[in-house]
């Protein structure tokens, strides 16, 4: 029997990987790519079904502002001639399959709203989500995993009854009122930052060094406000679980060899809770791709979240399935992930 | 002298150690606080381990049994300070460890080692097997780097285990091997006394004897002395010089595990060994049945704290506390029926 504790054991050693162990991680990891292609259709159609069904539609806010144009034809032949033009004359599943065909050789049109292909907004846009994400993610880590460790290790003294405190205010607080808190003190109080946007009036006259440090401070209300929600249940997911390893019969097993305090803590202990901490995080590894539609709609960062936000008011079918279509596949990634890494770090877990 | 005494009374807790004696325990007392109410004050105490006092020659192996919930395992871990007491002295090799430090009290842990109960728990799994007995082997510095890898090997065979055991991990191993990877554990760091608590129990019966016996081959080639926890009366039998029977936290009756097995004489331990099943379809024998459930050790009965079950319960019983009465040879017993025997 072949066992993913042996891919852990050669990672971890950096030895020559086992043959057979790849193969059946190769076969596993098939498996699931297929069962997300019939995932990722189902997931698509319903979106596109949504969509089509919206009771304001792109089509018709553009035939009521061309209807109103002296001279115009009339709202009714307006709609029929954009349908016509847009492709939302045909049934919804008939359009959903002409959608499919080129969705499935990568061509997901032009967007409606910003009049140019989907995939070059994308790509001009999705660095700034990553950059927001990248930034938070980083600090949530550095920061939740010790203060969560501390908090376990004192578990009802005042460092783990404050920990709890600041993860329930992160975990209860909606990011638009944090945001529009941090707002009032930073921009209007203080009048250290700009209340919104990316770059600053004079973006375009900084040295490069300039425009780098410009958008750093315009990242940093965004990424606070990130960080604050989602720092909580970090946090309290590895005090929890770093209280049950402390627990743990091994550890009184390593107290009783006469390790130190620290070794029994940052190795045996925490060596156990990297389990599912690691998972958690790997799994959300491929959702800093997603970006934050809230945070960035507030701070008006034009990242992937701001600019999908505009096209779903606008009805902008194009841009809006890419978007959703992307989501799914960096869920379903990040499941995969997640599933790989937990047969990783846990030498228990047999790919069955 | 004995191999063993309880030094219950004032004049032999003063009584100076002798070389023989690996470990004296003396007065130990255990009380878990209970706390409890709107502002999560202390209300009371368990008293899991109420004033034991014993000494365990070099060597030997000294028994432990008692109900399950009556102190046994508190008491072992009390002795290696895995737990803290709350009151008493521990004495080992004549130094009361006790007062150690940290540092201090991580040196002594090369010297007293403990076997765990549950097999399965008591493995870290993330480990593999050679690092879950080298791991403290290194960090104490006991084997020099060049001897480091023989050494391993050659603690995993003596315990029945294989070399190429060391890269796996614990999950992989049934329960018999999973105690040799934890008796193999304990004795790389080469201690003078080891405290086995229940460590057969979590085993099916014929690799409990296996165990027995490697428990007792290791004994005989290291000068081992053991505390044996059990509640298994058989095999304390078969392993033990010495027993000591433990009632609510208080040792009851001690002595060589001969004299305690021919002539029990505390009611408890007639009622506990009346219990062994024997061998023998036509031994008619008296079988001892205790009336009711083994009272809390928060709030253990005045007196004698077995008055409450016990059929030979007289009135003084049931307000004062039997003081140790030595019976010959070490045979130590607290039960107020061997006044008499004393006073005359």
């Amino acid at each position: 029997m072949l066992c993913p504790n042996q891919i852990y054991f050669k990672v971890i050693k950096g030895k020559a990987i086992n043959k057979g162990v790849t193969n059946i991680m190769k076969k596993f990891i098939l498996k699931r790519l297929l069962i997300s292609v019939v995932l990722l259709f189902f997931v698509s159609l319903i979106i596109y079904g949504i969509m089509r069904c919206m009771p304001t539609s792109y089509v018709e806010n553009q035939a009521m502002a061309l209807a109103t144009r002296p001279g115009s034809k009339s709202y009714q032949e307006w709609v029929e001639q954009l349908n016509a033009q847009y492709g939302l004359d045909t049934g919804v599943i008939q359009g959903y399959f002409s959608w499919a065909a080129r969705a499935i050789r990568l061509d997901f049109g032009d967007s409606w709203y910003w009049n140019q292909p989907v995939l070059q907004k994308f790509s001009s846009v999705i660095w700034y989500s990553f950059a927001l994400a990248l930034a938070s993610f980083i600090l949530e880590i550095a920061i939740a995993i010790p203060a969560g460790i501390s908090a376990a290790r004192k578990q009802y003294s005042m460092t783990d009854y404050t920990v709890t405190v600041v993860a329930l205010i992160g975990i209860s607080l909606p990011s638009f009122f944090f945001a529009t808190i941090l707002k009032y003190i930073f921009s209007v109080k203080l009048g250290w930052l700009d209340l919104y946007g990316i770059v600053g009036r004079n973006h375009q006259s900084l040295s490069d060094f300039g425009k780098f440090i410009d958008i750093a401070k315009h990242m940093i209300l965004p990424t606070l406000t990130l960080l604050v929600v989602s720092i909580g249940s970090l946090m309290r997911y590895t005090r929890t679980n770093m209280l049950e390893v402390l627990g743990a019969d091994y550890i009184r097993t390593a107290r009783a060899k006469g390790l130190s305090e620290k070794k029994v803590v940052n190795y045996h202990a925490f060596r156990n809770t990297l389990i599912p901490i690691v998972t958690l995080l790997g799994g959300s590894l491929p959702g800093l791709f997603g970006g934050a539609m809230i945070t960035e709609t507030l701070f008006q960062i034009p990242g992937i979240g701001y600019t999908s936000y505009q096209c779903i008011v606008q009805g902008d079918i194009p841009f809006v399935m890419f978007y959703m279509v992307f989501m799914a596949v960096l869920t379903l990634l990040g499941n995969l992930l997640a599933d790989i890494l937990y047969a990783v770090v846990d030498p228990r877990v047999r790919v069955n | 002298m004995s191999k063993l005494q309880m030094n219950a009374e004032a004049t032999t807790s003063e009584q100076k150690h002798t070389e023989d004696n690996i470990l004296e325990v003396k007065h130990l007392k255990k009380y878990f606080p209970i706390t409890g109410g709107f502002f999560g004050g202390v209300t009371g105490h368990v008293k899991a381990v109420d004033d034991v006092s014993f000494t365990i020659k070099r060597g030997t192996t000294m028994g432990l049994v008692g109900e399950s919930g009556c102190g046994k395992s508190t008491t072992g871990r009390t002795i290696l300070r895995l737990l803290e007491k709350t009151e008493g002295d521990v004495l080992f090799d004549g130094e009361d460890i006790s007062k150690y430090d940290k540092k201090k009290l991580r040196e002594l842990r090369t010297k007293m080692q403990i076997i765990f109960q549950d097999p399965y728990s008591s493995l870290s799994p993330r480990l593999p097997v050679g690092e879950i007995i080298g791991e403290a082997v290194r960090e104490h510095g006991l084997i020099s780097k060049d001897a480091y890898n023989d050494y391993i090997t050659k603690i995993m065979k003596e315990c029945g285990l294989q070399e190429y055991h060391k890269d796996r991990y614990p999950h992989e191993f049934s329960g018999g091997q999973r105690q040799r990877i934890c008796i193999a554990r304990a004795l790389a760091l080469q201690p003078e006394f080891v405290v086995c608590d229940e460590p057969v129990s979590a085993l099916d019966v014929s690799v409990q004897a296996q165990i027995i016996n490697l428990l007792q081959e290791l004994q005989r080639d290291r000068n081992l002395t053991y505390l044996f926890i059990s509640h298994d009366l058989s095999v304390v039998e078969h392993i033990s010089d010495t027993i000591g029977v433990m009632y609510l936290g208080s040792l009851v009756e001690t002595g060589e595990t001969a004299d305690i097995f021919d002539e029990p004489l505390h009611p408890y331990t007639k009622a506990l060994f009346s219990a062994i099943p024997m061998p023998d379809p036509d031994l008619k024998k008296e079988r001892i049945l205790l009336q009711g459930d083994i009272p809390s050790p928060a709030n253990p009965p005045k007196g004698c704290k077995f008055h409450t079950r016990c059929k030979d319960c007289m009135e003084i019983c049931k307000s004062v506390a039997p003081k140790a009465k030595d019976m010959g040879n070490g045979h130590i017993v607290r039960c107020h029926l061997y006044d008499e025997a004393v006073d005359s």
